[in-house]
């Protein structure tokens, strides 16, 4: 290696080394993403925002990819770069502190006296096996235990109270560090998809965001689901009544789970989460009463989506589409609605509306038939999200080693109290890795205590 | 006695208190200042108390929940988180004169919540059915209440900054006479947010936790998320600029009072602004 190459490394090392380096990235991704709460990100991309943009527009923010940009090659790189900051500066640092706390400074002498901010002094009589008996055990009371060294006929006692403290930061980075592996596993082993079942039917496989099919392994179906309302109109609960089939057969201990939102179902590693629901297309059958405008009995009638039903008196009907809330479509009607399409024998096929709470309303068209809508049996459908991510633990031991680390490097402190005894004379020191201040309060309060022995 | 009527009450004393704090400040008389942080804590016990009232209201009204399920409630929450965090900080290292800076922030909210908004009890939508709401609102609340007295604090040291030459014992009297000296202030900045980032950490973690609970995906950059980490990135930053030499201090204050920004932002602005998963807190 010649001596540029050298100077070139060492030049890299203590960019990445550096403080300022952290500070910078910190706030460069606090900057970077505030532009992916401002553009909307895939999949949630509504089609008039991209039509609001101008083509060199979407071209240009497509490729710097600001429309997916937490996962854009230049944001993944700032997370690459303060992850390797971080390991560097723990590689430079942590040596040094694990002597402070692996090898402790044993021994007070006088220029290491100096450099300390709290010392204090005390003559005190007796001999001397007797006086560091009575500091060994002031220490030990009022301290912690201290560690003895003789040298020269000199007597060094040296007490700490926790010094793993100093290891807070460190453990904050390891568990950064766990948490973006944690992501990482999740994002390559596991995938978020989802499923819509129709009530009473089942399925074995779901849809991932990607559009692939995976199969499931086993079959969930719906029993039921239901909604309900609170007096104010706003949802209260969506329910779905889910059960687990292995080979067709309902597996015991999931049969009939209630599956709420806020209260998912899991079954071998994958979870469902209740999270949308809606009318079945298919299956549903629908109920009419038809009438002659000339008089004579109403006849019920019932349909099924799609299928010619006989009129009396000749011709056809056919239910075209139909809704739970034709508010939605018709902001002056309320209630369940259907479109159907009515064929007599003489002329075109004519495709109109009938709403369950107006029954009297089709008379107003005028066609010798009057319909109206009873409503349907119609089935709903469940959606649910399914997510399998063997990475979440992983995320959860960061996520508490953090929280675990944060307290250990701001609300815990490594103190330390060193005595000398010589010659009559005792002297000790103090000194704390956080809050001087409030160190100084237990020392003072210490060589108050001493002094009065 | 309603609940409604004692967070009237309290509305009034944080605002006694503001005036007793200004008028502390302009006349340097102790026994105002005194009497600023006793109102504040009077109002303090009534809002307490009128929370307490409110939550067992809901119960009575059928849908019991704590009353951390909307803005109205939210707001009035974080008022009483403020003061709470000052009392703490004030009680502990006795600078009074910090109200001036903090009570105001709370006195903000609360009338803002009185007199702005819709304070009717709801019931709980769906998706916070949760035990969740109430460790996720609180630890995030109290993480964001003591960037709120951090942020008092800054402002506080770069108005005393500006002030202090370098020969300081001929420093101007007036007003400024009153603060703390800038060491002082930039200590208890750091202190306020000692106490403010491990509890913003774990607000996100607990709503990490709470989003993998009810919907599967810990993390979706949803824009409240990807604020909440934004406002940790800037106190992060702050935490290391703090042992870094030439940023300690001014840049230092700075950077906490960026942090509150961004905290209010997330708090309010994406609710305002954005739309995402978040949407029930901006009703």
């Amino acid at each position: 290696m010649t001596t540029k190459e050298r100077g070139f490394l060492q030049a890299l090392w203590d960019f990445f080394c550096s403080l300022k380096l952290s500070i910078s990235l910190l706030i460069l991704l606090a900057l970077t993403s505030i532009i992916g709460t401002v553009i909307p990100q895939v999949p949630n991309i509504p089609e008039e925002y991209i039509q609001s943009l101008s083509q060199t527009k979407v071209q240009l923010y497509d490729k710097i990819g600001f429309f997916d940009m937490y996962h854009s090659w230049w944001f993944i790189l700032l997370l690459y770069l303060l992850t390797v900051n971080l390991i560097a500066c723990s590689i430079k640092r942590l040596p040094r502190v694990w002597k402070i706390v692996s090898e402790p400074t044993l021994v007070m002498d006088e220029s290491f006296e100096k450099s300390l901010s709290l010392t204090h002094e005390i003559k005190l009589k007796g001999d001397g096996a007797n006086v560091k008996e009575k500091m060994v055990s002031f220490l030990t009371s009022e301290f912690a235990k201290p560690v003895i060294t003789e040298v020269d006929g000199t007597c060094h006692l040296f007490a700490q109270k926790t010094p793993y403290s100093r290891l807070g930061v460190y453990v904050v980075h390891l568990s950064i560090i766990i948490i973006f592996i944690g992501a990482i596993i999740g994002s390559y082993f596991g995938y978020k998809g989802f499923v819509t079942i129709v009530e009473g039917q089942s399925v074995d496989s779901l849809t991932s965001r990607s559009g692939k099919t995976i199969p499931l392994g086993f079959a969930l179906k719906c029993e039921k689901f239901t909604v309900s309302f609170y007096d104010t109109g706003a949802p209260k609960e969506f329910k779905s009544i889910l059960t687990v089939l292995e080979n067709g057969q309902p597996v015991p201990g999931y049969i009939n789970i209630p599956t709420i939102v806020n209260s998912p179902l899991t079954y071998k590693g994958i979870t469902f989460y209740q999270s949308s629901y809606g009318s079945a297309s298919e299956g549903g059958t629908f109920h009419f009463t038809v009438r002659s405008r000339k008089g004579g009995a109403p006849v019920k009638l019932t349909a099924r989506q799609g299928d010619k039903v006989q009129l009396p008196g000749g011709g056809t009907m056919q239910v075209l589409e139909s809704t739970d809330e034709v508010r939605n479509f018709l902001p002056q009607f309320s209630g369940p609605a259907a479109r159907i399409e009515v064929t007599t024998g003489s002329g075109a096929p004519q495709a109109f509306i009938v709403m369950r709470n107006y029954p009297e309303l089709d008379e107003q068209r005028g066609g010798d038939l009057i319909f109206s809508y009873d409503g349907s049996d119609q089935k709903f459908y469940t959606g649910l999200q399914v997510a399998r991510d063997p990475g979440v633990w992983v995320v959860w031991l960061g996520c508490a080693l953090m929280v675990g680390g944060i307290c250990m490097a701001f609300f815990m402190s490594h103190k330390r109290i060193w005595i000398r005894i010589a010659n009559g004379r005792v002297v000790m020191g103090g000194s704390a890795s956080k809050n001087p201040a409030g160190f100084q309060l237990q020392f003072d309060a210490l060589v108050d205590k001493l002094s009065k022995l | 006695m309603s609940s409604s009527l004692l967070f009237n009450v309290t509305t009034i004393a944080y605002l006694a208190s503001t005036v007793a704090f200004f008028a502390f400040l302009a006349s340097r008389n102790k026994a105002l200042g005194l009497a600023g942080s006793g109102i504040a804590y009077a109002g303090f016990v009534v809002q307490t108390v009128a929370i307490g009232l409110r939550w067992q209201e809901s119960y009575a009204m059928g849908h019991g929940h704590a009353p951390l399920s909307n803005l109205y409630e939210s707001v009035v929450f974080f008022s009483w988180t403020i003061i709470l965090i000052f009392g703490i900080i004030d009680l502990k290292y006795k600078y009074r004169v910090v109200g001036a800076f903090v009570v105001p922030f709370a006195l903000l909210g609360m009338s803002w919540a009185q007199l702005g908004m819709e304070s009717g009890i709801e019931p709980l939508v769906p998706a916070l059915q949760s035990n969740w709401l109430l460790y996720h609102v609180v630890t995030c609340f109290l993480g964001y209440a003591a960037f709120a007295v951090a942020c008092g604090i800054s402002i506080m040291y770069l108005i005393k900054e500006k002030r202090e030459t370098p020969d300081s014992s001929s420093q101007a009297g007036g007003i400024i006479a009153m603060f703390p000296s800038i060491k002082i202030l930039d200590d208890l900045n750091y202190k306020a947010i000692m106490i403010g980032f491990p509890l913003l950490t774990l607000g996100i973690i607990t709503g990490a936790a709470w989003a993998n609970y009810a919907w599967g995906t810990y993390w979706s950059w949803d824009p409240k998320e990807t604020w909440s980490l934004i406002v940790w990135f800037v106190y992060a930053a702050f935490l290391h600029a703090r042992i870094t030499r030439g940023w300690v201090g001014r840049r230092a204050a700075i950077l906490s009072i960026v942090g509150f920004a961004a905290t209010i932002f997330c708090y309010l602005g994406v609710n305002l602004f954005l739309s995402g998963l978040h949407s029930y807190g901006g009703r």
